[in-house]
């Protein structure tokens, strides 16, 4: 998915500076501040978690911290909001299976 | 425990304007607010709002997001990140900072939590890719990320026609706007402006199922039947990617109900609101609500109230006499009675309205296509033919608007003391053609004509909104109110100015029998209205 460069009413969109993070092992660049699941969707990524008991795709729904479907786990930590957690540099995201992330399902 | 005169809950328009209020007559106030920015959700308003000059119409609601700041800078005590999970007896209220529970003690408390956005669920609903128009504001607006390539939007209301025009000024291509109810629930003028970018409407449809297996790969609509179940074999496939929802708003009046407060089912207000006094008491002395908590409208009626609540609680606790309250209260309960007239009024919520208040009938195929026809516009009163430059004002429903009145230079616009009537046009005032109405028009409906541009040709001045901008001799298509084209178009003037504050004013040239039929530009290879 695109970021907007220019916007004909907000002009030139304040961003912060570059930063590397991960997600699933994966290095992925955004912007310093700006939520994880803004980032993600920058890197064209849709999927943060599948549910725990029918293992159905969820995503970004209300983008403001309400709804809890864009929870990921988050440098180790599950159920973080996405949406409103701001990304800083060196940041481990991992797609949530349930409540854990993969490789611990996996463990189990 | 930590003891406030007041505690306001919700750093929006509303709790904003509580706070200014209430500290300006000396009571110690602290705001909570869950989010890590103050504001609500004003700063992802791009457009210009509505209402008179005192409700601060024409400015864009991200300014008045930042003047509201500005004035609240100097002493009001926002705490961010601190969600109030509780009103306890005693108006003890709890609070989560950090991982920590703190508790404070209030003396008076003032609820503007605002509200949460409706879902309906279909097929498909939970798929990544089925966003709030919400999310779809926060992600371009806010974060400059466009929300998706291809949206199809649900519901028809104001925020389901706003949110399509800012996609459309993000970048995306809408690619159909759709509602269960057989009329459009939103201001004519913005349904307008989404229908002439080509933006085709649905109404009596919806959307019967989100296709895709990891993330949304298109929608399948169906036109419903009078009891609103959908009617087998009329589906429709939409390639989408992105399936956007704003089908109402909810008051978040759970904090109010915890308190005790008498509450009550009033659809007219959204759903479970708080039963309140003309400036937001609710049952129990001390505890008021205001904004959208106490009913669903918009950020200039939550201001307002806001400020009324803020006024309240300080008289409540003798920091102001109770001449002062009614003196300040009077003007502004006038403002707010000014915002709650027209067709759009909670009061008509609901109401099937035939006529204006002028007693023209309204169109309809500005209800069911979003676009009024070339016919229907001619018979309200700012359409008007004349020698030479003039306005053309396609705004034909009384809703509580009137900046075009004050911002022409020669008063040629007259909309009168009663603010929802339509506006008129002085035949005895000559235009200057400065363009200052077409800027300042909200609704993006007031155009420039000139009959006379040339022997067999007019020009049309129009409010453009979109990147990139036109240049002076580029050569296009002229589209029609519903987005399309009718004619060949070059573009003989592109004006922007800091007045017009970022709505450029191209004029364009077509073949006169053209002129009441042009009011879009696209210019060559460009799609969907927008250029690319």
């Amino acid at each position: 998915m695109e970021r907007i460069t220019e916007h004909p009413i907000l002009g030139k969109i304040k961003k912060g500076r570059e930063v590397r993070f991960t997600l699933d092992g994966r290095e992925l660049k955004g912007c310093e501040g700006e939520p994880i699941a803004a980032a993600l969707k920058a890197n064209g990524v849709m999927i943060h978690r599948y549910t725990a008991k029918q293992h159905k795709p969820r995503g970004i729904f209300c983008a403001i911290g309400r709804c809890t479907d864009c929870v990921m786990v988050v440098d180790g930590k599950p159920n973080i909001r996405t949406c409103i957690t701001p990304l800083k540099e060196g940041m481990k995201v991992q797609t949530q299976y349930g409540t854990r992330a993969k490789a611990e399902v996996k463990d189990k | 425990m930590k003891r406030y005169d007041l505690i306001i809950i919700g750093a929006g328009p509303a709790g904003l304007s509580a706070a200014i209020e209430a500290s300006k007559r000396g009571m110690s106030v602290a705001v909570f607010d869950e989010n890590a920015r103050p504001g609500g959700q004003l700063f992802k308003q791009i457009h210009k709002f509505f209402g008179s000059k005192k409700h601060k119409a024409k400015i864009r609601g991200y300014k008045i997001g930042e003047q509201l700041l500005q004035e609240a800078s100097d002493n009001v005590d926002v705490k961010l990140n601190s969600p109030v999970i509780g009103i306890y007896p005693g108006k003890e209220v709890v609070v989560r900072q950090e991982d920590h529970i703190f508790h404070y003690k209030a003396d008076s408390i003032i609820v503007a939590t605002g509200a949460s956005e409706n879902m309906v669920p279909f097929e498909g609903w939970t798929l990544p890719g089925v966003i709030g128009a919400g999310a779809a504001q926060t992600m371009m607006n806010l974060h400059g990320v466009k929300p998706g390539e291809k949206i199809l939007m649900l519901g028809s209301g104001n925020v389901g026609l706003v949110v399509s025009f800012q996609l459309l000024q993000a970048g995306c291509e809408v690619k159909a706007l759709v509602d269960a109810a057989p009329r459009i629930g939103g201001y004519g003028v913005h349904a307008a402006k989404v229908a002439r970018c080509g933006v085709p409407f649905y109404l009596s449809h919806t959307i019967t199922k989100a296709e895709g297996t990891d993330c949304v790969t298109g929608a399948i609509i169906s036109q419903v039947d009078e009891h609103f179940k959908p009617i087998p074999g009329t589906e429709e496939h939409f390639d989408v990617d992105t399936i956007c929802v704003a089908v109402g708003l909810s008051p978040m009046s759970q904090l109010l109900m915890m308190a005790g407060c008498d509450m009550v089912d009033d659809p007219k207000r959204g759903g479970q609101v708080p039963v309140c006094g003309d400036y937001g008491e609710t049952s129990i002395p001390g505890i008021y609500a205001a904004g959208d908590v106490s009913g669903i409208e918009e950020a200039s009626s939550a201001m307002i109230e806001g400020r009324m609540a803020g006024i309240c609680a300080a008289q409540y606790l003798d920091f102001c006499t109770e001449d002062e309250k009614k003196e300040s209260l009077k003007t502004l309960l006038e403002d707010l009675d000014d915002l709650r007239q027209g067709m759009f009024a909670p009061k008509n919520r609901g109401k099937k309205i035939e006529k204006t208040e002028e007693g023209i009938d309204i169109s309809q195929t500005l209800l069911t296509k979003g676009h009024l026809t070339r016919e229907e516009a001619e018979r309200f009163p700012g359409v008007i033919h004349e020698v030479g430059v003039h306005p053309v004002i396609e705004c034909t429903q009384n809703i509580p608007c009137n900046p075009c009145q004050d911002a022409c230079p020669k008063h040629c616009i007259q909309v009168g003391n009663d603010i929802t009537a339509l506006p008129q046009i002085d035949p005895d005032v000559q235009c200057i053609g400065c363009g200052m109405c077409v800027a300042s028009c909200s609704g993006q409906a007031i155009f420039l004509l000139n009959e006379d541009y040339e022997p067999g040709f007019a020009s049309v001045t129009l409010p453009y909104e979109f990147l990139p901008l036109p240049q002076k001799g580029s050569k296009g298509k002229a589209l029609d109110r519903a987005g399309q084209p009718v004619c060949e178009a070059e573009v003989v003037n592109v004006r922007t100015a800091p007045a017009f504050d970022h709505t450029a004013l191209l004029t364009i040239k077509v073949p006169k029998e053209k002129m009441m039929d042009a009011r879009f530009y696209k210019g060559l290879g460009c799609t969907e209205g927008v250029e690319k």
